[in-house]
């Protein structure tokens, strides 16, 4: 499965990209998943995901948890805790 | 009379006011944020989702219009580099009699910290970078207006 991924924040900065195109194995199937592959993927994503407790996402616009399935899913953004206001 | 903005340009107070109309509305409540100069902090800068952040902020304005009467309601968030004293965020919430007004400006400041896709980064005069972590506190003013 073919999958646009955001990356906001310092998990921009330590990714060294906004977005890319990746090619999902079949067995990646929710966002928990997706960060534990960016994680193993190369030493960037390993830095990037190294606690995935403090990551938080969205897909399609929508904020989801890590549980939530990626099946249908056209863009998924990745991000630490929102700090605003 | 809703406004949100996102916007990278100043927040021009005066011209919100002027926007905002505040004639007949009796009472109207407002928060400013500013950024602080704190540790030596030379720049503050706001990373945000080109999207979620206004669709966010809307939400927001939205649910506080459907919680009190409000007459009218601004909400404008700057993102982007910004030094000491300027504005960050701007809330102007009207309405007839002053505790609703007073009640949706600190309902809204509470949940645009935990609910809008809004990042700070601190630069400081020595040259550290940061970007700055969620407080705890935050989460439970944020919590404590229910869903």
């Amino acid at each position: 499965m073919s999958l646009e991924i955001a990356y906001f924040a310092w998990v921009r900065e330590r990714m060294g990209l906004a977005d890319e195109t990746v090619d999902l194995p079949a067995n990646v199937t929710h966002v928990g998943a997706l960060v534990a592959w960016l994680a193993a993927r190369d030493a960037r994503g390993q830095v990037a995901f190294a606690e995935p407790q403090r990551i938080r996402a969205a897909i399609d616009g929508v904020m989801m948890g890590l549980d939530a399935p990626l099946a249908g899913a056209r863009e998924v953004a990745l991000f630490p805790p929102v700090t605003g206001g | 009379m809703i406004r949100v903005a996102v916007q990278p340009a100043a927040i021009d107070i005066a011209t919100e006011l002027d926007l905002h109309d505040a004639g007949g509305h009796g009472a109207s409540a407002s928060f400013i944020g500013r950024v602080r100069g704190d540790g030596d902090l030379t720049e503050l800068f706001l990373d945000h989702h080109p999207a979620m952040t206004a669709t966010g902020l809307a939400d927001l304005a939205h649910a506080a219009a459907d919680r009190w009467q409000l007459s009218a309601l601004t909400l404008i968030h700057r993102v982007g580099a910004m030094v000491p004293g300027e504005t960050i965020v701007f809330i102007l919430a009207s309405s007839a009699h002053r505790a609703e007004a007073l009640a949706a400006c600190e309902f809204l400041i509470d949940r645009l910290k935990t609910d809008v896709m809004l990042w700070k980064r601190e630069t400081f005069a020595d040259g550290r970078i940061q970007w700055v972590e969620p407080r705890e506190g935050d989460q439970a003013r944020a919590e404590k207006w229910g869903a």
